[in-house]
């Protein structure tokens, strides 16, 4: 149910986004869905991709700072109104999403969010009990 | 003018027989009241009575910051402590600070050095004096707020920041005189301007500036802006406080110290040689007259010169020339005394922080500003940003507590910052380009 997510410190100075993925290509990672959260000084790069153990290896070997997150890919209709019906589900069991981002390729007709939560396993309780449909991990790199 | 011209016009024979009976009764009285000095005296085979020339102070011991730490709190005090009447404290190099406590004659001595100072700086009786000198721990504060009573000045006892309300004072006051460190000097004059006033319109005549280093062009600058005569005063809390040395208003050109309450001396840091008057080294001074904590050739870690050349204003103490730097590693940010291994012990202290960070200090407009460089390790980063702003609030929360001074913090990507020959260097002053 949970996809693994990495995250990458980077500092904010000009080539460093170029070399996290200029090292993912060559180890041959391929990067399904990312997200950049920025202040003035430094960054945090949230990747989700189709190998996370091999893609922490070459990172840390590059001497990156890495962390692993559990996080949930949610299917939402494609369709105004769509992800705001998945928020008011969240709002009204008081579920608080820490942030979340957009995947790029669409699951049939649904585009795809992800969501990163303080509490993840109460979070899919909620979601699956309002029928929403949660992606499994190796369905979303497969996307 | 002179406040004592008994003392400050002492011919030089007179300064040297006066300052060899004076060493003569410190050692002695060191020896038989400090068993920090009874001790070290003994390892070295040194009696008192081996003090027969001045020079012979040379085969003396050196006070270092680090025997005052060892010694915490009262260790180095030559009084029981009924006899000490005040007490201040300055930043150590690791969390305990340094004490120093003053019997009634040291506050005495002190009163008459500073008056001394204010008068060769050309204050008097009738001046109004503004002084923004820290009230508290801190020696400044209440150092020149004794001195510029003891001249018949009338005192403003503003300590520092409220900038706003020290302008609104300084005009509906008319202070004639200011005491600050030269870079609030500064800043009182872009306060000004931003509030529309002309301080140079204003009374005041001359500043009193010390407890941070400065340069010849900040003078210039500082004389400009708040059309004042800058006067630079040098002090340090183990010693004594502020007043220790203070240029002459007439020359303008090196700080007399007086020679009559220490023995100065400039030594290469490195060899820890004597060198011939006139050469650059670390100053070394030697307390004559402290009852509560006479230190011997405490080494100061300051850089100058000395010059016993006759002055015009016709006091005849050395001079010791502008300082020019430090032979350790402390900063001095805003008037505090910053050492490296204070903000590392900070670090230490949090959790999962490493040990590798950078002290980047530089000088925007005329204030100083210190930013800490710390890696982000994997124990210490987070997928959210807020927990990682939360890091860097709380070491700049922790390092504020600590020494009071504001900083930056900027967390950085590991390994960043230069590992050298297994030695980080660990400390960047930007200020330094420019200074003249």
């Amino acid at each position: 149910m949970k996809v693994e997510q990495i995250s990458i410190f980077i500092e904010n100075k000009s080539g460093r986004l170029a070399e996290v993925s200029g090292i993912l290509g060559e180890a041959g990672v391929n990067i399904r869905a990312l997200s950049l959260a920025d202040t003035s000084d430094f960054g945090i790069l949230r990747l989700i991709v189709d190998d996370s153990e091999k893609a922490l290896q070459v990172l840390r070997d590059h001497h990156f700072t890495v962390s692993k997150t559990e996080v949930i890919g949610v299917e939402v209709p494609d369709q105004p109104g769509g992800l705001s019906s998945i928020l008011k589900i969240l709002d009204q069991n008081q579920i608080n999403v820490e942030y979340m981002y957009a995947f790029v390729e669409r699951s049939g007709s649904n585009a795809v969010i992800i969501f990163r939560f303080d509490d993840v396993d109460q979070a899919i309780s909620v979601l699956l009990k309002n029928h929403v449909t949660i992606l499994a991990g190796k369905k979303i790199t497969s996307i | 003018m002179i406040w004592n011209d008994d003392f400050e016009t002492l011919p030089r024979e007179a300064i040297d027989s006066l300052q060899l009976r004076r060493l003569q009764q410190t050692v002695e009285r060191v020896y038989a009241t400090v068993p920090f000095y009874r001790d070290t005296f003994n390892k070295m085979g040194i009696r008192p009575a081996d003090i027969k020339q001045l020079k012979d102070i040379q085969k003396l011991p050196f006070t270092l910051k680090k025997d005052m730490r060892d010694n915490y709190p009262y260790g180095l005090f030559a009084v029981p402590l009924e006899q000490i009447v005040r007490i201040h404290a300055s930043s150590g190099t690791t969390g305990k600070p340094t004490v120093v406590g003053y019997t009634r004659r040291d506050i005495e001595t002190w009163t008459e050095l500073m008056a001394r100072s204010f008068v060769a700086a050309g204050a008097h009786k009738g001046d109004v004096i503004h002084n923004a000198y820290g009230y508290g721990l801190f020696t400044g504060g209440l150092g020149a707020h004794y001195g510029a009573e003891r001249i018949g000045a009338s005192v403003i006892p503003m300590s520092g920041g409220n900038t706003k309300k020290q302008l609104m004072i300084m005009q509906d006051f008319g202070s004639t005189v200011l005491t600050c460190t030269p870079s609030y000097s500064l800043f009182l004059a872009e306060v000004a301007a931003e509030e529309g006033i002309d301080i140079r319109k204003l009374r005041l005549k001359v500043g009193i500036l010390g407890a941070e280093p400065w340069s010849e062009k900040m003078r210039q600058e500082i004389e400009a802006k708040l059309g004042i005569k800058a006067i630079d005063i040098y002090g340090l809390s183990e010693i004594m406080g502020p007043g220790v040395g203070i240029e002459c208003i007439e020359a303008q050109n090196g700080l007399h110290v007086w020679e009559d309450h220490f023995i100065l001396e400039i030594i290469d840091p490195d060899t820890c040689e004597v060198l011939p008057e006139g050469e650059k080294g670390e100053l070394v001074i030697t307390t004559i007259t402290k009852e509560g904590i006479p230190l011997i050739r405490y080494r100061t870690r300051d850089i100058t010169r000395l010059n016993r050349q006759p002055c015009i204003c016709g006091r005849t103490h050395a001079r010791i020339e502008r300082l020019s730097g430090r032979s350790d590693d402390m900063l001095i940010i805003r008037g505090v005394n910053v050492f490296p291994s204070q903000i590392e012990s900070v670090l230490f202290n949090i959790e999962g922080v490493e040990p590798h960070y950078q002290l980047l200090v530089d000088r925007e407009g005329n204030l100083d500003t210190l930013e800490v460089q710390v890696e982000v390790n994997e124990q210490t980063f987070s997928d959210e940003i807020k927990k990682l702003q939360a890091l860097s609030s709380a070491i700049q929360k922790q390092i504020k507590d600590l020494l009071g001074v504001t900083c930056k913090v900027r967390l950085v990507e590991p390994k960043t910052l230069t590992r050298s020959e297994g030695k980080a260097q660990r400390v960047i002053d930007n200020r330094k380009k420019g200074a003249s």
